[in-house]
């Protein structure tokens, strides 16, 4: 057993998820289950490979140019106003579950 | 009017030539829509209004004399993870039960713009998460050609949809092989571009090194339409690649004698069912038959592109998904006191157990301690998956394989064991993996009636040339079955 119900509970706080007690079993069991599978890329010598973060650094590029110079073709000079207008205010709060019709209102951050 | 038959072109020319309007067969996809969708679930969300309007605005077209552009009038489902002004948008997600984007998704956006109707939003695996469509917040997806089977996922929904005519093609997303793999279980083409050949621009985030927006159709030249529409640099999504675009439908009818395509025994061995096996087996003797090279190639680190995706993908996803924390735009639990309590209620009662399940694997792959173990692992494994392609495409001009292991399973039959669904989509992951288009095209049937899919997998940015090689088998293969 890789995961305990111990780290379960660490991670899921980690991930700001609130996992009920019978959720917590069912967690433990499943990564347990997929982290033993996921051994398996333990028999690869990776000691000298790269790790690969994304595809678009080495296909589509032009490959004569090296890191970031690879996509200038996706910089912009930095202007007020961009590609778009920034969505108006109102349009912003529609989705909120609360608003003031200024900010979104969440609950007490610190208890005093 | 018959809408088992339509294609872009013929939905399209029917309109032009006002032999129908795009009214017209906007209205006659929503009677079969009301009629048909109780029992299959395709769709969450209807856009009647917008679409509509849109069909108005091609029929004044079509009164004027003018020449409707490539989609106009032709009807088209969208994947309920792309963002649509106005329009409900969930991503099969509770959480997002309630959300209406401010904006477009730019491959929607081009879709309109080429004139089509836009019909609705369909119904997917929660955030893309699944190969069932079982994960649906909402409701499963059932498998037209047999209720009690799954439609495949993600995309089941779009699938689904083209599959029983309530749209002429559908839009998709393939993080692992979400485009392909329902289309194979439905019996329909779907086409996953290459990386940044389309804007993921307001599509929802489920792995961003591996997301993908392609087609879901009845033909490959349906596909090819499509890609030609939604393909090309966007200025709003960076990574969006900066590459021409070539008239993939002009390259269809080129030859396809002479092709090399590779065959990988690492895609035939254990797992295969017998059936899926011949069936692909015989489309690739169709294939020699039309005059294609078929030259055996190795892909030796196959076997663990289901671990890496694993890792990789959920990473992605739980740093994408910490988004959604009840303050803009997903849902908030009642009577929570303080902010932190919120996030975590309104977490856990927004999200469904697989998605819960993959933030806390990707959460732990990344947390302090584990991080080379798991996540910087797979990114080396990564770069060797695609070093096999590389080497392979060396020798080859595409690569041949079953789409998935079997045809469409039971409803149920997977549900409650995740490490037996993830394998659903061994032979589709390595492409998102590795960036390279891949498509899946109908290539016969089991016994018991269900479809089965040829995999065609291509260079990067060369969805031209396995685009051609697809409409060449569907062309033998309806000349001859």
């Amino acid at each position: 057993m890789k995961v305990t119900e111990k780290d379960v509970a660490y991670v899921a706080d980690l991930a700001n998820l609130e996992l009920r007690a019978e959720e917590r079993a069912g967690m433990v069991r499943d990564l347990n289950s997929i982290l033993d599978y996921i051994g398996m890329l333990n028999e690869l010598d990776t000691s000298d490979i790269p790790p690969m973060a994304q595809v678009s650094d080495r296909y589509g590029v032009d490959e004569s140019k090296q890191g970031s110079e690879r996509f200038s073709y996706a910089s912009r000079e930095d202007v007020l106003e961009g590609l778009r207008k920034s969505l108006p205010q109102e349009v912003a709060l529609e989705n909120a579950p609360d608003s003031d019709g200024t900010f979104f209102r969440v609950p007490k951050v610190i208890d005093r | 009017m018959d809408l088992t038959s339509l294609t872009i072109d013929t939905a399209r020319s029917a309109v032009q030539e006002r032999k129908t309007t795009a009214f017209a067969v906007a209205e006659a996809y929503y009677a079969r829509i009301q009629k048909e969708d109780g029992q299959i679930g395709a769709f969450l969300t209807l856009s009647k209004e917008r679409a509509l309007e849109q069909a108005d605005r091609i029929d004044r077209m079509a009164t004027e004399g003018k020449i409707l552009p490539p989609l106009g009038g032709v009807p088209v489902a969208i994947k309920d993870v792309m963002s649509t002004r106005g329009v409900r948008t969930t991503a099969g997600s509770k959480i997002l039960s309630k959300y209406i984007p401010p904006y477009d998704c730019t491959a929607v956006a081009r879709l309109e713009a080429a004139g089509a109707v836009v019909l609705g939003k369909t119904n997917c695996d929660e955030f893309a998460m699944g190969s069932s469509n079982e994960n649906s917040g909402f409701h499963p997806v059932r498998n037209p050609r047999d209720l009690n089977r799954v439609p495949g996922g993600s995309s089941g929904g779009s699938a689904a949809a083209v599959a029983s005519d309530m749209a002429v093609v559908a839009l998709g997303s393939d993080t692992g092989g979400s485009i392909r793999q329902p289309a194979s279980f439905c019996g329909v083409v779907g086409l996953m571009p290459t990386y940044g050949r389309v804007s993921r621009y307001g599509l929802i985030a489920f792995a961003s090194s591996l997301d993908h927006i392609g087609p879901l159709a009845k033909t490959v030249k349906d596909a090819a339409i499509v890609l030609r529409t939604i393909a090309g640099r966007d200025a709003m999504d960076s990574t969006s690649a900066d590459v021409p675009v070539p008239d993939y439908v002009a390259e269809l009818d080129k030859p396809v004698r002479g092709l090399k395509l590779g065959v990988a025994r690492e895609y035939f061995g254990e797992g295969l069912d017998g059936e899926v096996r011949q069936a692909v087996e015989a489309a690739i003797e169709k294939l020699k038959g039309l005059g294609c090279e078929i030259v055996p190639v190795s892909l030796p680190h196959t076997p663990y592109a289901i671990p890496t995706y694993y890792l990789v993908a959920t990473a992605e996803a739980s740093s994408n998904l910490a988004r959604y924390d009840g303050v803009r735009y997903s849902h908030r639990a009642n009577g929570v006191k303080t902010l932190s309590e919120m996030y975590r209620r309104s977490r856990d009662e927004g999200f469904g157990a697989e998605v819960k399940r993959r933030i806390m694997l990707g959460t732990y792959a990344l947390s302090a301690g584990y991080y080379d173990a798991y996540y910087l692992k797979a990114q080396k494994v990564r770069t060797l998956l695609t070093r096999d392609f590389e080497e392979a495409f060396r020798k080859v001009d595409a690569i041949v394989t079953p789409t998935s292991p079997t045809a469409a399973f039971r409803l149920g039959e997977k549900a409650n064991d995740p490490l037996a669904m993830y394998l659903a989509d061994i032979y589709t992951v390595t492409a998102d993996l590795a960036g390279l288009p891949g498509i899946s095209v109908p290539c016969g049937e089991t016994k018991e009636k269900l479809p089965i899919g040829l995999q065609i997998l291509g260079k990067h940015f060369d969805e031209a040339t396995i685009l051609r090689v697809a409409h060449a088998y569907e062309q033998a293969q309806r000349s001859a079955p």
